[in-house]
């Protein structure tokens, strides 16, 4: 009769939502306190964007993109030559890193015998490499480039040191991408008679091309924003030439507005706005294509 | 599931008893032997998952491997076209051979292996492509001849009986189709590169029973062209389908408690299934364990 009672007691009780903390104080205060964090980082990047807009707005016009820096005639300074050089050293980097890294990744995920230390030793150091400082990696380049008498100052020297810099993310990413791929898929493809190889290039590969977009494109907009590799190895702050090869002197927008920003005129810092707009754009563009490459392909899935 | 009659040779008296002991290597009455096993110790390692199977498959047969989880029914199914490669330390003793050669030779291409032994898997794995490129990619990437994939395609749809479905959505992702429809495009797409056998791991068992009819009935037709090898959990399934049965069994090892498989009979379907020769087929057959 007890356990009736008990049971006629439970059906009676009402089912609010309260009585397990979906409306209590606590869970209402964890809430609040996600929300603050995202509003601050949001609000970080809104203040920085606004500052740059109103600064460099009314420099953002045709003499911005046409004609080279000037401090001699600061109000018709513009950008050319590190639009230019910017597009022409992530050119190189993306050729360089893009096939090495994915080959790299390929290697490691599909081939290698992941029992044997080599292997183990690559893995552990591909992680540490990801996160030594970008200014490490010019001092690499330089030195290389002593080494086989290449000149420093170069396009295809800056953009050895920034592929450099971004391989390893290239290499996890692409790998994390790998792994994504069903192993189902792989067996169907051997059990039909196709090679390893075969396998790997036709059906694996493709079906990570999203991730691997994904990663190589955010790896990409890391480089396009470096500043200390390409100083060091001697991108100039004065460059008054479009970049006419891979063995021609260059500057990037990162560069550019380091140097415009520390001098005293007032109307560079105010270009060095507008030139931050436009690396700003360069980058929206790069991550757009990303996710826009991410949302084709992944509906294939 | 008929029994056998009179007129097929088979049924003489000169057919004997197979008992699955190492002495004596199992004949298949009159039915060809295609894929011969001969004293296979299947390992993981140092682990032995399987012991000592011998047994062979007939041509133009259905031989379903029957018996409880884990006693190695898979394991056998995947050495027999080198898929268990994949999986890193396993390593097979005695010998598998197809049609006299052995499969683990050192001088044998695996990969060739696999283009006459295809395999379906349990869960449908289509590729992420079109139902067109699904099927033809077995032929490109083995270097086919083929006068028309067209028309190669067609035939492989026809013979896994998905032809009329899909006709008009060939250029459509895999993925459109249903479970029992993906499950008859990877059939078709094992068939496209002319496997003399397809092993088959529990091809239904993601199924409902209305798509595991239509593969069933789809075997049976296909058996006239290939020999089929089936594993199944479903002893029903084997009693319809199968002309002959292996039953295995798991054995505890003593020491350590890791069960090894074991093929404890193989015959045909309806000896095993009205009067098995050993009392543990009688069991898991009545119910009494597995």
């Amino acid at each position: 009769m007890a356990s009736v009672g008990t049971l006629t007691r439970t059906a009676v009780r009402p089912l609010k939502a309260e009585r397990h903390g979906n409306g209590s104080a606590t869970s209402i205060a964890f809430l609040v306190a996600l929300w603050l964090a995202l509003a601050f980082s949001v609000l970080v990047l809104v203040v920085l964007l606004v500052d740059s807009f109103r600064d460099g707005l009314p420099r953002l016009d045709g003499d911005l993109f046409t004609r080279y820096s000037s401090t001699v005639r600061p109000e018709t300074a513009g950008a050319r030559a590190a639009i230019l050089g910017s597009i022409w050293v992530i050119t190189v980097t993306a050729v360089l890193a893009i096939p090495l890294g994915a080959a790299a990744a390929v290697y490691l995920e599909e081939f290698a015998d992941s029992a044997r230390w080599y292997n183990r030793l690559v893995e552990v150091n591909l992680q540490n490499l990801a996160g030594v400082p970008a200014i490490i990696y010019g001092m690499l380049t330089a030195g290389f480039a002593l080494a086989v008498g290449l000149r420093r100052g170069t396009v295809i020297a800056g953009g050895i040191a920034l592929a450099l810099l971004i391989l390893p993310v290239i290499i996890i990413a692409t790998r994390e991408a790998l792994r994504a791929v069903p192993m189902e898929i792989r067996q169907g493809s051997l059990a039909l008679g196709a090679t390893p190889l075969q396998t790997v290039w036709r059906q694996t590969l493709p079906a990570a091309v999203p991730g691997i977009a994904t990663g190589t494109i955010l790896a990409l907009s890391r480089a396009i924003g470096e500043a200390a590799p390409l100083l060091l190895l001697g991108g100039a702050t004065f460059i008054t030439y479009d970049p006419d090869g891979l063995m021609s002197g260059f500057t990037t927008l990162p560069i550019q507005i380091f140097g415009w920003a520390s001098r005293p005129q007032a109307e560079l810092r105010t270009v060095a706005s507008a030139a931050i707009i436009i690396l700003l754009a360069m980058l929206l563009v790069m991550n757009t294509l990303a996710i826009v490459i991410r949302n084709r392909y992944q509906k294939r899935w | 599931m008929t029994t056998t009659d009179s007129t097929t040779p088979e049924s003489t008296p000169q057919m004997r008893q197979m008992p699955a002991t190492r002495a004596e290597r199992d004949p298949l009455g009159s039915a060809v032997p295609v894929i011969d096993c001969t004293d296979v110790d299947i390992f993981y390692g140092t682990f032995k998952a399987v012991h000592d199977v011998t047994l062979s498959f007939g041509k133009n047969e259905i031989t379903a491997l029957i018996g409880p989880s884990g006693c190695g029914k898979s394991t056998v199914l995947r050495c027999l076209n080198r898929m268990n490669d994949l999986i890193p330390g396993a390593h097979v003793t005695g010998t598998i051979s197809y049609h006299g050669q052995d499969i683990y030779a050192p001088e044998v291409d695996p990969i060739e292996v696999r283009r006459r032994i295809g395999m379906v898997f349990q869960k449908p794995n289509p590729f992420p492509k079109s139902i067109y490129d699904n099927i033809a990619y077995g032929p490109r990437v083995t270097g086919m001849k083929v006068s028309s994939m067209d028309d190669l395609v067609e035939e492989a749809l026809q013979s896994a009986a998905l032809w009329d479905e899909v006709k008009d959505k060939l250029k459509q992702s895999a993925y459109s189709l249903s479970g029992g429809q993906q499950q008859r495009l990877c059939i078709a797409r094992t068939i496209a590169v002319r496997p003399e056998v397809i092993l088959m791991d529990e091809p239904c068992s993601a199924l409902d029973p209305i798509a595991t009819a239509r593969i069933e009935d789809l075997m049976l037709e296909l058996v006239k062209d290939y020999t089929i090898i089936i594993v199944t959990h479903n002893m029903q399934q084997a009693a319809r389908v199968a002309d002959r049965t292996a039953f295995f069994t798991a054995k505890p090892s003593l020491d350590t408690g890791d069960r090894t498989g074991e093929l404890v009979e193989f015959d045909r379907t309806e000896k095993i299934f009205s009067n098995p020769a050993k009392q543990a087929t009688e069991d898991y057959i009545s119910g009494r364990f597995g």
